[in-house]
């Protein structure tokens, strides 16, 4: 039996576990320097003058560098990862991303914008140097929340974005949808908010840069999830330099979910600092400069109708979403609410046709970008609540509801309207089998027995959907002379156990054992060009990719064997990691013939022209075809009424990722992705004060990230309904389990409120909202 | 952080002399407040003095009708003790519930009290048992103590040196707690002695309070029935991101209620 | 001007002396001046536990420490608990139920673990979950940690 799709133990766990991790803030280099932020207090203002000198002869500072200074060195800024020519306003206008300088100059827009960046011996010196400048601010008015910014006279972000519109973009015909609406027997209406919230990887964001000044080379550590978007970015768009004189190497990361995609402003400082004051700088941020200076995730408002028939089935489907971007379209910022989940807005359902509206908000409040599942949750969020409460006021039951609309899997590959081309999946079955799983049936005497207890439980359950892959990255698989497999990626792993994984797929496809496999992954000259993990696409991306680079290998090998074997290539057949001599007891291992390809004596001389890297081979998946990892999720809770504390009693989900590599490292993939969803639904609040955009919850003190004590274990299992658009018939799994949680958890909360005359449910279910919530229904109900 | 000089005295007497010396001086006791408050520069003390040398002021000793725990006694050594969950089993769950278990293992009853931090658990239950507190100089009672918001009746320069607590003859502590930093957002500490009924709420007001309405209740009928009717007013309590004042005044009437309930369990 | 201050204590059973800022805190002092930095900083609110060593054999938070508080302790981190090579049960239940992801919190989820442990042979899921109170995970929801903990405190109790 192979290695793929077993549960092999990881195999970086060792290093891990021993404390032996190498992150950033790990890296020691000689004479290193610190580097810190002066940030904004304000979140917006003009900033009149910043004085350095009384703090640049501050005890162990050695510089300070202003936005003034880097405007006139030449260094470009910071900017959205789409052209302005694919994502416009649906007037065919482009849309305004502002113009973001590594360190402003004239306005600060946000609490905890950079303003300075002090480099000294220590943090603490370069914290007490900072406390020195003097920056003049005149404070103006500010808006943080996407009312206020749409608030008619609202203060603009940027004058060139009349009333804070930053994005005006639509998908689907308006017409044909306003159409089916007039057909409708039933229409549900649902205004729904999707709360803002901070990504909070447990390795805050930092950077440590060196430049040498006798080669002209920069060297950047990050903390992020692929270096090569990195340093395309800092090469091109800001120092301005040929790439080869950056090298970005990504070691060890502390989780990323989709915050560590972009670039940052302190990444490129570092390595300009290190240039100015001839020594590595070290940057490290701290928690609470990460709530003010990290990109946040979602905030956004939605209202949504969906037309059904009288037999339930959806006719149309029209959404209207204002999200809040921050003050900057910085990174996949502007796609995130309108391309990303474009193909997802319909889920799982045959929804004939869709009108998506999407405007994107100004306001001064850190840029929102990329936060696990990018959009796909928020598209899920708003069917799946909208479906929920059309099955109440219809009267259908939850899965009815859904087995009335689902895309058969008969029906597949299936071209929905919205574009998307669904290749495989099976709704139907795991909705089923989710149903038993999570014991649906069972639900009454539950409930029953609970409300002996003074508590109401409820039973939420969502159907997901997403779509992932693209973005081609290159895979190189080399033989070492000491016989080491080395397997070079342009996929990045912060936490998904690559390293165990892909080694699977080398070490079953070559028959190498597996502890000789080396990966190369997050180094922009080592490994090869790829645009890093995110998006649920690094399987699709590398895994296809190995297989293409062990076939040519394989290849080359058998052309090389049968030369050291003295046969005809197609008398050579490849099994169990040798090449072998049809009919005969000959073979050679593949290591021995990578290594003779490698050495070349024993080879004709034309071969070993040909062969001049050996058996060393790439392969780049780039066929079209995405993936559809789907699943039913089930929340099962109890609410006390007293307190207004919500409990997630049992939480059960039922996945479709294709072939599943390795089954326990994809369960923790759905648990980590379901505890986020959960965290958002219930915990996560990330607040601007109205009227001033100051942070609210600026720390852990008072952003409640979710803790051992308040989740449930979780019941996973898998149907492998194989993709058939790529090699391994993986669907990706990196977001799914927060694309599915929130609406399960929405509607449970929901369900358990119903009986209350509770009809309105916002993320968070915090007790305060929750039991806000029941006195509002209370009172209703006694007039 | 800023810059401090450290010293570790090995006498009170010593401590205090460090003190009077250094008006811009703060004790360390456990540090759980304290190291966070000056690692985000929002203090700035020229000294600290670290009780930490003194290990006559930690220690638990139960004996003529009180539970006496000295000022550097850890939580954890309080929630595990033998004898004060035997004797006071309300004050070990109150200690049980304070922060994290790594908190418990550094926090102190001197610090947490000397702090007088709104939403801290130690004030409810010294108030609601009518403890005394013991410094260097004197002997406060409770309903004295606290004054303020991290405001004590302690004078420049005086350190607590005990608690000491009735030992009642039923008591209960309850607390719903702010679901990020784990204090309290209302905590109730309730209390029957041969002298009446004593309830404390922490965390829902700018300090520590009793609840008269509530004590008369229950000195009549000791039940959790008896309070149902007795609401808290509003107005004088906190509202921040986790609660409303409204919130809060019915939290303390479902943890007085709670505290009740686990007292009669006791 | 600041007098340093000398501390003496023994770090996974090394004696350790060295003059230090007063306001160093013991975290800075492992990782910057021993080089062991397997105890990692996630918060500065004492909230996130990735700091976690122990002190006479009790867990608790380097960074809400000073470095100076440790004098005349016994100080073990992640590095002392096991190697590579010889894992403590508790590491190597981390690994087997795929405990940890991005590796981040894991030293400090460990040794707050192992603290446990120590006083609970049989935990229950539900006793897990209230220790790791102070120990906050972003990528694993909890889920395999709780079970790891649990397969670890029955290692502990066998070996």
């Amino acid at each position: 039996m192979g290695l793929m799709s077993q549960p092999i133990r990881r195999t970086e766990d060792g290093r891990f576990i021993t404390g032996r991790g190498r992150y950033v803030d790990d890296v020691k280099m000689e004479g290193a320097a610190i580097g810190y932020a002066l940030r904004s207090p304000y979140a917006h203002a003009k900033i009149m003058s910043i004085d350095v000198e009384a703090a640049k002869s501050a005890p162990g500072v050695i510089g300070i560098i202003t936005g003034a200074e880097l405007e006139a060195a030449g260094i470009g800024h910071l900017g959205a990862a789409f052209p302005a020519s694919f994502l416009k306003n649906r007037d065919g206008t482009p849309r305004v991303d502002g113009d973001r300088a590594l360190l402003t100059v004239d306005y600060v827009r946000y609490v905890g914008e950079p303003v300075a960046f002090v480099v000294a011996e220590s943090l603490n010196a370069a914290k007490d140097a900072a406390e020195q400048i003097l920056v003049d601010y005149e404070e103006l008015p500010a808006v943080g929340l996407i009312d206020e910014a749409l608030d008619p006279g609202a203060p603009l972000v940027w004058p060139q974005a009349p009333g804070n519109i930053a994005l005006d973009w639509a998908q689907g015909d308006e017409a044909a949808t306003d159409a089916a609406f007039d057909r409708a027997a039933h229409v549900t209406r649902i205004d729904l908010v999707n709360n803002r919230v901070v990504v909070n990887s447990m390795e805050p964001r930092g950077a440590f840069g060196t430049y040498d000044k006798v080669t002209g080379q920069y060297e950047l550590y990050a903390t992020s999830q692929g270096s090569h978007p990195i340093a395309d970015t800092i090469a091109k768009r800001i120092l301005r330099i040929p790439p080869e004189r950056l090298r970005v190497i990504t070691p060890d990361v502390g989780g990323g979910f989709g915050l560590k995609m972009s670039t940052f402003a302190e990444y490129p400082l570092v390595l300009i600092a290190s240039e100015k004051f001839g020594m590595p700088v070290k940057w490290m941020s701290e928690r609470t400069e990460a709530f003010q200076s990290d990109s946040h995730g979602r905030d956004l408002k939605s209202h949504a109708e969906m037309a059904f028939d009288a037999g339930g089935r959806i006719l149309g489907y029209r959404i209207k979403t204002d999200f809040n971007l921050g003050a900057y379209g910085l990174g996949f910022g502007p796609g995130i609410q309108s391309v990303v989940p474009m193909f997802v807005v319909g889920g799982v359902y045959k929804v004939p046709v869709v009108y998506n509206h999407v405007r994107a908000v100004f306001t001064n409040t850190v840029p929102v970008e990329a936060y696990r599942g990018a959009g796909r949750p928020e598209a899920a969020y708003i069917i799946e609540r909208i479906m929920d409460l059309a099955a109440r006021e219809m009267g259908l039951s939850q899965d009815e509801i859904r087995l009335r609309n689902f895309i058969q899997s008969h029906e597949m590959p299936f071209r929905s309207y919205v574009g998307a081309v669904i290749d495989s999946g099976d709704f139907q079955r795991n909705l089923h089998d989710c149903l038993r799983q999570a014991d649906w049936a069972g639900f009454p005497a539950r409930r029953a027995e609970a409300e002996k207890r003074g508590k109401l439980r409820g039973r939420g359950l969502a159907y997901y959907i997403e779509k992932t892959a693209g973005g081609a990255s290159a895979v190189v698989i080399s033989f070492t002379p000491a016989g080491r497999v080395e397997v070079g990626v342009g996929t990045s792993a912060h936490g998904q156990g690559h390293e165990t994984t892909f080694a699977a797929i080398v070490a079953d496809k070559l028959g190498v054992p597996f502890d000789s496999i080396d990966l190369i992954q997050g180094d922009s000259i080592r490994a090869p060009w790829g645009g890093g993990t995110g998006g649920s696409r690094s399987l699709w991306n590398s895994g296809n990719g190995i297989l293409k680079a062990a076939d040519a290998v394989i290849d080359k090998g058998r052309e090389v064997a049968a030369a050291l074997m003295d046969t005809a290539q197609d008398a050579i057949t490849f099994e169990e990691g040798a090449f072998r001599v049809h009919g005969t007891n000959q073979f050679l291992p593949l290591l021995e013939v990578a290594e003779a390809a490698r050495a070349g004596s024993k080879l004709p001389p034309e071969l070993k022209a040909r062969l001049e890297k050996g058996l060393d081979s790439s392969g780049t998946h780039e066929e079209k075809g995405d993936t559809f990892p789907n699943g039913c999720h089930i929340c099962e809770l109890e609410i006390d009424p007293d307190t207004g504390k919500v409990s997630v009693i049992s939480y059960d989900v039922v996945d479709d990722f294709g072939f599943v590599l390795n089954p326990l490292i994809v369960a923790g993939q759905v648990h980590g992705g379901v505890a986020q969803g959960i965290g958002q639904a219930l915990l996560e609040n990330c607040l601007y004060e109205p009227g001033t955009a100051q942070l609210l919850s600026g720390s852990f003190m008072d952003y409640t990230m979710p803790r051992a004590d308040d989740l449930p274990s979780f019941g996973f299992t898998y149907n492998e309904i194989l993709c058939t658009t790529n090699p391994l018939g993986i669907k990706g799994c990196g977001e799914a389990g927060t694309v599915g949680a929130a609406p399960a958890v929405m509607n449970a909360v929901l369900d358990a409120l119903w009986d209350k005359g509770v009809r309105e449910v916002d993320m968070p279910m915090t007790a305060l909202r929750v039991w806000e919530t029941l006195q509002r229904a209370a009172a209703k109900a006694a007039v | 952080m800023y810059a401090f000089d450290y010293h570790k005295p090995r006498s009170l007497a010593e401590a205090t002399a460090l003190l009077n010396a250094n008006p811009e001086a703060r004790l360390l006791a456990g540090g759980m407040t304290l190291i966070p408050t000056l690692k985000q520069r929002l203090a700035s003390p020229s000294d600290l003095v670290d009780l930490g040398g003194l290990p006559d002021l930690a220690g638990i000793f139960v004996g003529d009708g009180e539970v006496r725990i000295g000022a550097m006694t850890t939580h954890a050594t309080v929630a595990h003790s033998a004898e004060v969950r035997a004797a006071l089993p309300a004050l070990a769950a109150l200690a049980e519930g304070i922060g994290d278990p790594q908190v418990r293992h550094r926090g102190t009853i001197g610090g947490s009290i000397s702090n007088a931090d709104p939403a801290a658990d130690y004030p409810a239950g010294v108030v609601g048992l009518g403890a005394t507190v013991v410094t260097d100089r004197r002997e406060i009672a409770a309903d004295n103590f606290f004054t303020g918001m991290f405001e004590t009746a302690l004078e420049p320069g005086e350190i607590v040196r005990q608690v000491r607590f009735p030992i009642p003859e039923a008591a209960g502590y309850a607390k719903f707690p702010n679901p990020a930093s784990r204090y309290a957002v209302a905590g109730v500490f309730v209390a029957r002695a041969a002298g009446g009924v004593r309830v404390a709420v922490t965390g829902a007001g700018p300090s520590v309070f009793r609840v008269p309405e509530m004590e008369a209740a229950l000195t009549a009928s000791f039940t959790p029935e008896a309070i149902a009717s007795v609401l808290v007013d509003a107005d004088d309590l906190n509202t921040d991101l986790h609660a409303t004042a409204a919130y809060r005044a019915h939290l303390v009437g479902v943890m007085a209620a709670r505290a009740v309930t686990s007292a009669l369990e006791s | 001007m600041i007098d340093t201050v000398t501390v003496m204590f023994s770090v996974n059973g090394n004696d350790v002396s060295a003059a230090v800022e007063p306001r160093t805190l013991l975290v800075t002092f492992l990782r910057e001046h021993l080089g062991l930095t397997g105890t990692h900083i996630g918060c500065d609110t004492s909230q996130c536990g990735a700091c976690v060593v122990h002190l006479d054999g009790r867990s608790v938070k380097s960074c809400t420490m000073l470095a100076v508080q440790a004098d005349g302790q016994a100080v073990t981190t992640i590095e002392g608990l096991g190697t590579p090579e010889k894992l403590h049960p508790m590491q190597a239940a981390f690994n087997e139920n795929h405990g940890l992801q991005c590796g981040f919190c894991t030293p400090g989820m460990i040794m707050s673990a192992v603290d446990f442990a120590q006083g609970n042979p049989s935990p229950t899921p539900h006793e897990v979950r209230e220790w790791l109170e102070g120990n906050i995970c972003r990528c694993t929801g909890y889920h395999n940690i709780v079970a790891s903990v649990e397969a670890g405190a029955r290692a502990m109790a066998k070996a």
